[in-house]
């Protein structure tokens, strides 16, 4: 059985953990396995939606302990709904909780792991996965030589079909554990598309001169429905929020669409974007490097070429 | 307090990538290496400020590797650490690594495991979380703060979606990022005092590995960009929303 751990936000299912269930539902056909689901905490709204993405059963560990994340606690109950629901393969989409969680799960099943997968597993000669490595600059062939394996998708890499299914939700008893660790603050960052997540994300770098001129930005974001980035010196200098640095040192990201304003294109700051699927560069230096990864670009001044940007794009999505 | 740096090598961040012996094997020729920049401007340094507050406080490094990363250790060593270690094991993957780390950390009587948020090269993010486990202790993820008073520790972590506070008693294993620390240069002086602080080699133990690397592989070459006149920007939406169709 092909079991797949879903994250929830407030209630609803991560659009990623929906990528790693119809991920987990195609190993589990090339497999002849099931696939179905575990949720730990309270059952979000939208559980029974796992069944339009392959995934027949969700069991959900509803424990008062669970509600935040302790790693190791996390680590402990999934080993325990493992074993009970005798999974083979378990799938996390490998975001933040995945990457505190994973591991322990990994090294307290003895059960190899590879994060950061971008494709199905190769089952023809052992079970192979391609995953990003040296910052999306590469791929590696990993396989996995034990019985169970633990995979970790990351975001946007899957392409998702979905087809009408239904899931059941059935409660499942684990031990109780007591979280060694407390939780004294929280803070989320609410309303905004979260960047790990975005598939179209707009992005800024020193070449927009200062803060005030992030209306370009901030703009076409909101009519594309994207996330908002930056490059790190506009982080450091504190232009932007530096939840919103991009590269090598900040977050790596791989959206359908990036753009991306005034920004040269240096190697470490690639290293986070490279695996989008188009990229879109305007800078006004022919020069820069960022021409030679981009998929479409404009040599010119964005303080000339992003208002007409932003005004056509308002025109086909039809915005006054 | 006692506390272990964990310390791995990658290569430059401008590094060019390319493999050798039928895509199995990093061409490293030429390769400049550096410390994994998590390990050394975050998790390093934020031990060295603890140990400029607390002088009772000693840092030991420790890298799982072959002999071709102890100038990485003397480097770290010369930005401030005490002592350093070297398990001798070369290709280990994450498990072995981690096992090794982990032993020597129990062994040790660690109180305070630090480790950055992901190597460069592997991109593995596991290495931490599998030594907390390992060792049965909490593991505080993506750190962007982390103090320590009166055995316990306090750290901001990255969570989905935003960030939490956490407190935990000690021992335990944090993973390190952006916020934690600012980079430092080492000084003539740490570089001097590096050459005779001491660079200890261990044996690895017999740990076996969970994954191996069959191949590495390098994306396609991208097709070249398509330039649209900069006098004409609608040409560039009608591209976006016509040919590409990802607006
Ligand atoms: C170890 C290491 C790690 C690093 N990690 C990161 C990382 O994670 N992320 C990151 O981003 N950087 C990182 N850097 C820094 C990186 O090397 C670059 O310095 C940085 O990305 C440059 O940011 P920028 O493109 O915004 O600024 P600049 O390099 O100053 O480029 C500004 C660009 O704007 C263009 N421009 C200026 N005016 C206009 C105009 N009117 N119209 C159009 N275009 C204009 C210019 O032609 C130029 O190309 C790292 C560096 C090191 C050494
Ligand atoms: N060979 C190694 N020796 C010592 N520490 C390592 C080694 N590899 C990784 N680490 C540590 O584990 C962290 C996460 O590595 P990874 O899981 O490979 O992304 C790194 O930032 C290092 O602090």
């Amino acid at each position: 059985m092909v079991l797949v751990f879903i994250d929830q936000n407030e209630g609803t299912i991560k659009k990623s953990s929906f990528e790693a269930a119809a991920y987990g539902a195609a190993i589990a056909q090339q497999t002849g396995k099931t696939a179905e689901a575990i949720l730990l905490g309270d059952t979000p709204a939208d559980a029974d939606q796992l069944g339009n993405y392959g995934i027949s059963k969700v069991h959900v560990v509803n424990q008062a302990s669970l509600k935040t994340m302790d790693a190791q606690v996390y680590a402990q109950v999934l080993q325990e709904a493992a074993d009970t629901l005798h999974a083979e393969i378990i799938i996390f989409s490998n975001n933040t909780t995945a990457k505190a969680v994973a591991p322990r799960l990994s090294a307290r099943m003895k059960a190899g792991m590879v994060s950061g997968a971008i494709a199905l597993p190769d089952t023809t000669n052992g079970f192979t996965v391609k995953k990003s490595v040296f910052s999306g600059k590469a791929f590696a062939h990993v396989n996995i030589l034990t019985d169970k394996k633990i995979i970790a998708l990351n975001p946007n890499a899957f392409a998702v079909t979905t087809s009408s299914g239904s899931a059941s939700v059935h409660p499942l008893e684990c031990s109780a554990v007591q979280p060694a660790v407390s939780v004294t603050q929280v803070n989320k960052v609410v309303g905004e598309i979260p960047l790990s997540e975005a598939s179209v994300v707009v992005s800024g770098g020193r070449g927009l001169k200062g803060p005030e001129n992030w209306g370009f930005v901030t703009e076409l974001a909101g009519l594309l429905g994207a996330a908002t980035a930056c490059s790190r010196p506009v982080a450091d200098i504190h232009w932007r929020p530096h939840h919103e640095h991009v590269g090598q040192t900040g977050l790596a990201i791989a959206p359908n669409l990036y753009i991306a304003i005034g920004i040269s294109g240096a190697i470490q700051h690639l290293a986070g974007v490279n695996r989008s699927k188009t990229i879109v560069v305007i800078n006004k230096d022919p020069e820069a490097p960022f021409f030679k990864a981009a998929d479409y670009g404009i040599v010119g001044d964005l303080f000339e070429v992003m208002p007409k940007i932003i005004a056509e794009v308002k025109r086909i999505k039809g915005v006054a | 307090m006692k506390i272990l740096v964990c310390i791995s090598k990658t290569p430059d961040t401008t590094a060019k990538i390319a493999f050798e012996d039928n895509n199995k094997k990093f061409a490293a020729d030429g390769v400049q290496w550096i410390i994994n920049p998590y390990d050394e401007w975050y998790a390093l340094v934020r031990a060295i400020e603890l140990k400029e507050a607390d002088a009772s406080v000693s840092i030991h490094l420790i890298t799982v590797g072959g002999a071709d990363a102890e100038p990485i250790l003397r480097k770290a060593l010369a930005l401030g650490g005490d002592e350093s270690f070297r398990v001798h094991l070369e290709n280990g993957d994450a498990f072995q690594v981690a096992a090794q780390i982990a032993g020597f950390a129990k062994a040790g009587g660690y109180d305070l495991v630090l480790t950055g948020k992901e190597t460069i090269d592997y991109n593995g993010s596991s290495i931490g979380g599998m030594i907390a486990e390992l060792m049965d202790v909490p593991f505080l993820s993506h750190a962007t703060q982390l103090n320590v008073s009166g055995g316990k520790a306090t750290a901001v972590r990255e969570i989905e979606g935003g960030e939490e506070t956490n407190e935990a008693a000690l021992p335990l294993v944090v993973s390190c990022q952006k916020g934690m620390a600012e980079q430092r240069i080492p000084n003539m002086k740490g570089i001097m005092g590096a050459r005779t602080k001491p660079l200890k080699v261990v044996d690895a133990d017999t740990t076996a590995a969970l994954t191996s690397i069959e191949r590495f592989e390098l994306p396609p070459a991208k097709a070249g960009v398509k330039l649209v006149p900069a006098d004409q920007p609608e040409e560039l939406v009608r591209l976006l929303h016509e040919e590409a169709r990802v607006i």
